[in-house]
């Protein structure tokens, strides 16, 4: 299980970077190479060339800014786990963050790597989606903002061209009353999700005022589940208030595979979306 | 001289392997698995699934722990990698060795040395783990011969170890 | 000090935790090759061409071969059947590369030979191959039923049919107060080893003795084989195993890779390397079961067993290898430590396209008692009989020990348990877990919400395998006492364990032993390691050897010192005057006298040399016993099982070193929690193969698995001077078994019935659902 040939690339800026690409046909781009190596040692994919962003430190950065936190497209699993911001800031994020792989595989994954290669299984593109991210996509010429639920248009196929990269991630900050969790189910600890819900819930006056969930797992794109959300804004989040409103959730898309058929991820759903929503919502109710 | 059309495929890395300064030149799709195996010999770390699953390939790029089946050699230009090979000095044994040693932590020995470098790192950045904890830094590496019970007792007693010696050195220091 | 039965440090830890180990990889030997094969990607088709001329001109390619290259090299274009001990009929074998017709995904067409690995797959991936695409079978369920053929010269999918038949099972089942019936399903299964199958061969043209490096279990077979297959003299190949990173059945046979690397030397003049990747493992390694059971039991008004009997369709896969062990040992295995008056079981062993089975640890006993306990569980529930309660009822008592059961082994001797209390062992295991106390903390849990259940099981598993297995042990002149046997060691401390034998037979130092295992050029006759007989016959093997070896300097040394025998002690390599320590002669001082000096005489009586070369031949196999028993929780919600408690009561005889022997059942038990909860081979009904990578096929990893508490019974085997037992597989043998009773028991508020494993938590959750559906459509 070798690699097959190919040209490899390893600009130094982002400046580089992006001019290279914009000549290359048939370029993948690697991030962490958690995802790519593998592939590349299977022979699933082939490419031309290989564009190594590993040394373009400037995409390696967590920062504050108005009320939002930044960060770069190649920053580490395992330092935005360790960094003192996200720690603070997107608790959300460090929760998703223990459930994806392991020690070894977070030291080089990255949070714009897993955006970018949107396995349906996998934690970080799902809290992105809950945490209603933006991403900034940059080709040599323009630059452009994406909205993480418009990111995804298929099948592990994100709205990114062939010479563009992302750059940053914006993570917008919520005000005090905001209640998060990540819940998820695999088979063994690290694993990819079968099912994983992220939800980030304000209460104000005892009240819904916000609710985002994002499912993972269940079908071929991360998704918000909008009807459950819907069913939120406006209600006390008491137990039956949540019990009918993830049972009005009917517009989650569900895959069948080996690990799970779609009715067994449905149930799933049902069940881990109803943990999440009641430790968010508790959550939510202690910090307002 | 290397032409453009060369650099593409074969690159001049210098790269620091258990304290040594080494320069080769290699292709460009090398890992750095068989990097460490196959040009320096070091066949210490071994392969057992090539993709990214089993741990048994685990080094130490700078000080981090890293699946090197799933890391190509010319990304470690620059680099400081430690394997199994950089942990007993001369005739002394690493605590992690001698733990595991002490609580028959290995039976055919090939997922060991990954176990060992994942440790390394684990206990470096978290001395005193919780058991939960140090389970799951653990959960990426496969045995199939021991069922794990006597890599957990060894790897706890190898982080007990680590932290008498580092408490050792510390009184040495002061 | 007596070293066996001590808990004695490994020696090989040392080597191996400083990444000196040696395995098949890290040989280089100068101007080696290496090679990659290419595989089919369906799993029946017949071949129209191979074209490999594209291949042939890739960079750093220096031959790419298909059976009609290397068919003028070989004596027979099929690899032989393996431990051939009866014949079958027909062909059977696997081709040495594919032929006409690919019968399995995975199953070898060619080899490129080439600079390295990475541009060998490169060239790999230029072959050609011009199939016509066959129909599949790719359910054993329904292989002789309504299917196409697996292979299209035969005219049924049946390869043999294996019965076992004693007492009336018809007079036992029409008197049956309570007949229960089960269909239960054993998924496939694989080995798994972390290390790959790998071997290196070097044919050293000048002398015309080919060298083979291979990570195998039995290097004997191997080399006789290629023997066989290449056409040429057993005397001029060698075989040597390297450090192996497991087995677990994975290498427990030659393979079509070795043979064809074997004749490619030969015909190149190069020394070549193959080690498998994983994927390749997935493909063309051998794999254990699937097998469907449809079995019922008999019993009487106050729970003791009438009769079983049944049928079972095996999956053997597109070729046999190596005969019908698993099989076999299951058809036998079935009654295990019961009694049972009266048995009808027939096995159809049926060939499917998916890759061969041949026995993975356990070799048909895990299946066996599968079938056997969850019968068992049936029949305590219908009877109303406590599931330990019904066990024990059963369970061969200890005055009926040896007890000879109306079966034979594959080598036709009788089935008869030489030694053992299973019901000391269950009680012993019950008490552990606090069986008796469980339905209590049952009731507790269940008002809080919390489903638990417990689980017993009971598996024997025969051991020590024969024919024989060989040690000759040797002292040098310099006193160093060096053991070669034809055992092979893979990660089970064999070599410790041999040393601790060794040293207390010959009251030498473990210090100056060294223990070379799995090199055909060191001793001419071996078996090698499976079925969890090496130290069973290796270790009697080396205990009798070492003992002649120490009569012979004892003798000698009588001779020397001018006393008695009687009066003479040994210790540490020094024979000396019991009442006189002083007066003393060393053994290396014998070795050195025993080799001989011009015009010194050796003792009439005595032969030159001071070494012993021992073939032990086990009189039977000897059974060793265990009981599980396991507490679990399940989720009702998730489906989840999560295992709190797992105890295992074991008997192995006597143990030479404890601390392997519970490194032996801490294994077997995972490997058991992977069958019963994770591990499945996926084939969809064209026999391709959908879980092919660590993502898709679970093992267990350090987070599903619980402390494993171990309890020793030791009822040493009379069949042995050591009076040991075999213990490597043990662990797995009832675990499937105690880990479904238990789940069962957790979800009895349902009343769901479980006849299958791996038990996934999708699995629970539609037994669940349909339970409840059941039961409202009836409520």
């Amino acid at each position: 299980m070798k690699p097959p040939p190919f040209d490899y690339y390893d600009p130094s800026s982002l400046e580089e970077g992006l001019q290279l690409i914009s000549t290359l046909d048939e370029a993948k781009l690697l991030a962490g190479g958690q995802s790519l190596m593998p592939m590349l040692n299977m022979r699933y994919l082939a490419p031309q060339s290989i564009v190594d962003l590993n040394r373009i430190e400037e995409l390696r950065f967590c920062r504050s800014e108005d009320s939002s936190v930044v960060i770069g497209a190649m920053t580490t699993q395992r330092d935005l786990a360790a960094s003192p911001l996200i720690r603070e800031q997107l608790p959300l994020l460090v929760e998703a963050l223990s459930h994806v792989g392991h020690l070894q595989t977070r030291t080089r994954g990255t949070l714009g790597g897993s955006i970018c290669h949107l396995d349906p299984a996998a934690e970080l593109p799902v809290a992105a989606l809950a945490l209603e991210a933006t991403l900034q996509v940059r080709s040599a010429k323009e630059a452009r903002e994406i909205a993480m639920g418009d990111f995804p248009t298929f099948y592990m196929t994100p709205d990114i061209m062939p010479a563009e990269i992302l750059t940053e991630i914006t993570f917008p900050l919520h005000a005090a009353g905001t209640g998060y969790a990540f819940e998820e189910f695999a088979r063994r600890h690290g694993d990819f999700a079968i099912i994983s819900v992220a939800v980030s819930l304000s209460l104000e006056g005892g009240q819904v005022t916000y609710a985002r969930v994002a499912v993972g797992g269940a079908g071929s794109v991360p998704q918000r589940a909008r009807l459950l959300e819907d069913a939120l804004v406006g209600a006390r989040p008491e137990d039956s208030v949540l019990d009918e409103a993830v049972r009005l959730s009917t517009d989650i898309e569900y895959i069948a595979d080996v690990h799970a058929t779609e009715e067994y991820r449905r149930h799933l759903f049902f069940v881990l979306a109803r943990r999440a929503l009641t430790r968010a919502a508790r959550q939510a109710a202690s910090e307002s | 001289m290397s032409t453009d059309m060369d650099k593409r495929r074969r690159r001049q890395i210098q790269v620091t392997v258990n304290g040594q300064s080494v320069r080769r030149e290699v292709d460009v799709r090398l890992t750095v698995a068989d990097f460490i195996r196959h040009e320096l010999f070091l066949t210490g770390t071994h392969l057992g699934c090539e993709h990214g699953v089993c741990g048994a390939c685990t080094i130490l790029v700078d000080d981090r722990a890293v699946r090197s089946c799933l890391m190509l050699a010319v990304q470690a230009d620059g680099a400081e990698i430690r394997t199994v090979e950089s942990l007993a000095q001369g005739d002394t044994a690493h605590p992690l060795q001698e733990a595991f040693q002490d609580h028959h932590g290995l039976q055919c020995g090939y997922c060991t040395a990954g176990i060992l470098m994942t440790l390394v790192d684990f206990l470096a950045n978290n001395p005193t783990p919780e058991e939960s904890e140090l389970k799951n830094a653990l959960s990426g590496n496969l045995c199939r011969c021991t069922g794990y019970q006597n890599i957990f007792s060894a790897a706890k007693d190898g982080a007990e170890r680590l932290r008498i010696e580092e408490h050792s050195d510390d009184d040495i220091r002061r | 000090m007596t070293y066996v039965g001590s808990r004695h440090t490994r020696i090989e830890d040392e080597a191996l935790l400083r990444g000196e180990g040696r395995f098949i990889d890290d040989i280089h030997l100068p101007g080696m090759l290496e090679c990659a094969f290419v595989r089919s990607t369906v799993a029946h088709a017949r071949l129209r061409a191979v074209d490999m001329e594209a291949a042939r001109h890739a960079p750093g390619v220096v031959a790419v071969l298909g059976l009609n290259e290397l068919l003028p090299h070989l004596a027979s274009e099929r690899l032989p059947l393996g431990f051939a001990l009866e014949a079958i009929e027909g062909e059977v074998t696997p081709f040495v590369l594919a032929k006409e017709e690919v019968c399995f995904v995975g199953e070898a067409i060619a080899v490129v030979v080439a600079e390295n690995r990475y541009l060998a797959e490169d060239a790999a991936a230029l072959v050609n191959i011009d199939m016509d695409i066959l129909p599949a079978v790719s359910d054993a369920a329904n292989a002789l039923v309504d299917a196409p053929l697996a292979h299209t010269e035969k005219e049924s999918n049946r390869l043999k049919e294996i019965k076992q038949c004693y007492g009336d099972t018809n007079e036992a089942f029409k008197r049956a107060a309570h007949v229960c019936s089960l269909s239960l399903k054993q998924e496939r299964g694989a080995a798994h080893p972390i290390e790959c199958r790998g071997i290196v061969a070097h044919y050293d043209s000048p002398g015309d003795q080919l060298n083979v490096w291979s990570s195998t279990q039995m290097p004997h077979e191997v080399r006789a084989l290629l023997a066989k297959t290449l056409g040429i003299d057993e005397e001029r190949i060698r075989v040597v195993v390297p450090d192996v990173g497991g087995g677990f059945g994975a290498k427990f046979l030659m393979y079509p890779e070795e043979a064809v690397l074997a004749c490619a030397t030969r015909l190149l003049d190069r020394p070549l390397k193959w080690i498998e990747d994983r994927r390749e493992h997935f493909l063309s390694a051998i794999q254990a079961r699937t097998q469907f059971w449809n079995v019922e039991i008999a019993i009487d008004k106050n729970g003791k067993i009438l009769g079983v009997r049944g049928h079972v369709t095996h999956d053997q896969g597109a070729y046999t290898p190596q005969g019908f062990n698993l099989p076999y040992n299951a058809s036998v295995a079935m009654p295990g430590p019961y009694v049972v008056p009266a048995y009808d079981l027939t096995v159809d062993v049926v060939e499917t396209n998916r890759p061969p089975t041949i026995p993975v640890r356990g070799a048909g006993y895990p299946e066996a008692t599968f079938a056997m306990e969850r019968l068992l569980d049936v029949a305590a529930r219908d009877s109303g009989l406590d599931r330990a309660e019904i066990r024990r009822l059963n369970l061969i008592s200890v005055e009926q020990i040896p007890y000879e059961k109306p079966l034979k082994t594959r080598s036709g001797s009788t089935v008869k348990y030489d030694s053992g209390d299973y019901q000391t062992c269950q009680t012993m295991a019950l008490e552990m877990i606090g069986y008796h106390q469980f339905g209590h903390r049952q009731q507790t849990a269940k008002e809080q919400g919390q489903y638990l259940g417990i689980g017993i099981a009971n598996g024997i598993k025969g051991t020590g395998r024969g024919p024989f297995e060989s040690a000759l042990v040797r002292v040098g002149r310099s006193g160093d006492v060096t053991v070669y046997t034809g055992a092979t060691a893979m990660g089970q401390g064999l070599k410790t364990v041999f040393t601790q034998i060794a040293a207390d037979a010959l009251g030498s130092h473990p210090g100056s032993i060294r223990i070379v295992a799995g090199d055909t050029g060191t001793i001419s006759l071996g078996q090698g390691g499976f079925a969890s007989r090496q130290t069973v016959t290796a270790g009697s093997a080396v205990h009798l050897a070492a003992v002649n070896i120490r009569k012979k300097a004892l003798h000698v040394a009588s001779h020397l010192l001018e006393v008695p025998e009687e009066d003479l002690s040994i210790m540490d390599g020094r024979i000396y005057i019991t009442d006189s320590p002083s007066d003393s002669v060393t053994l290396a001082e014998l070795a050195e006298a025993l080799a001989g000096a011009p015009g010194y005489a050796l003792p009439a009586d005595v032969e030159p040399g001071l070494e012993a070369q021992i073939h032990f031949s086990p009189p039977d196999l000897v059974y060793s016993n265990t009981t599980h028993a396991v507490e679990v929780e399940v989720s009702p919600n998730t489906g989840v099982t999560t295992i709190h408690r797992y105890v295992v009561a074991n008997d192995c005889g006597r143990m030479i070193n404890p601390t392997l022997v519970e490194g032996q059942i801490h294994g077997g038990v995972v490997h058991g929690i992977g069958n019963a909860l994770f591990e499945q081979m996926i084939f969809d009904e064209n026999a391709q193969p959908l879980t092919t990578n660590f993502g898709d096929y679970l093992l267990p990893t350090i987070t599903e698995v619980p402390s494993i508490e171990i309890t020793h019974m030791e009822s040493p085997s009379p069949l042995n001077p050591l009076g040991v037992k075999g213990v490597g597989e043990s662990g797995v043998v009832p675990t499937a078994a105690v880990i479904v009773s238990a789940i069962e028991d957790a979800l009895s508020p349902w009343g769901i019935r479980i006849n299958e494993y791996p038990v996934t938590p999708m699995l629970v959750v539609d037994l669940i659902t349909r339970a409840e559906k059941a039961r409202e459509s009836i409520g």
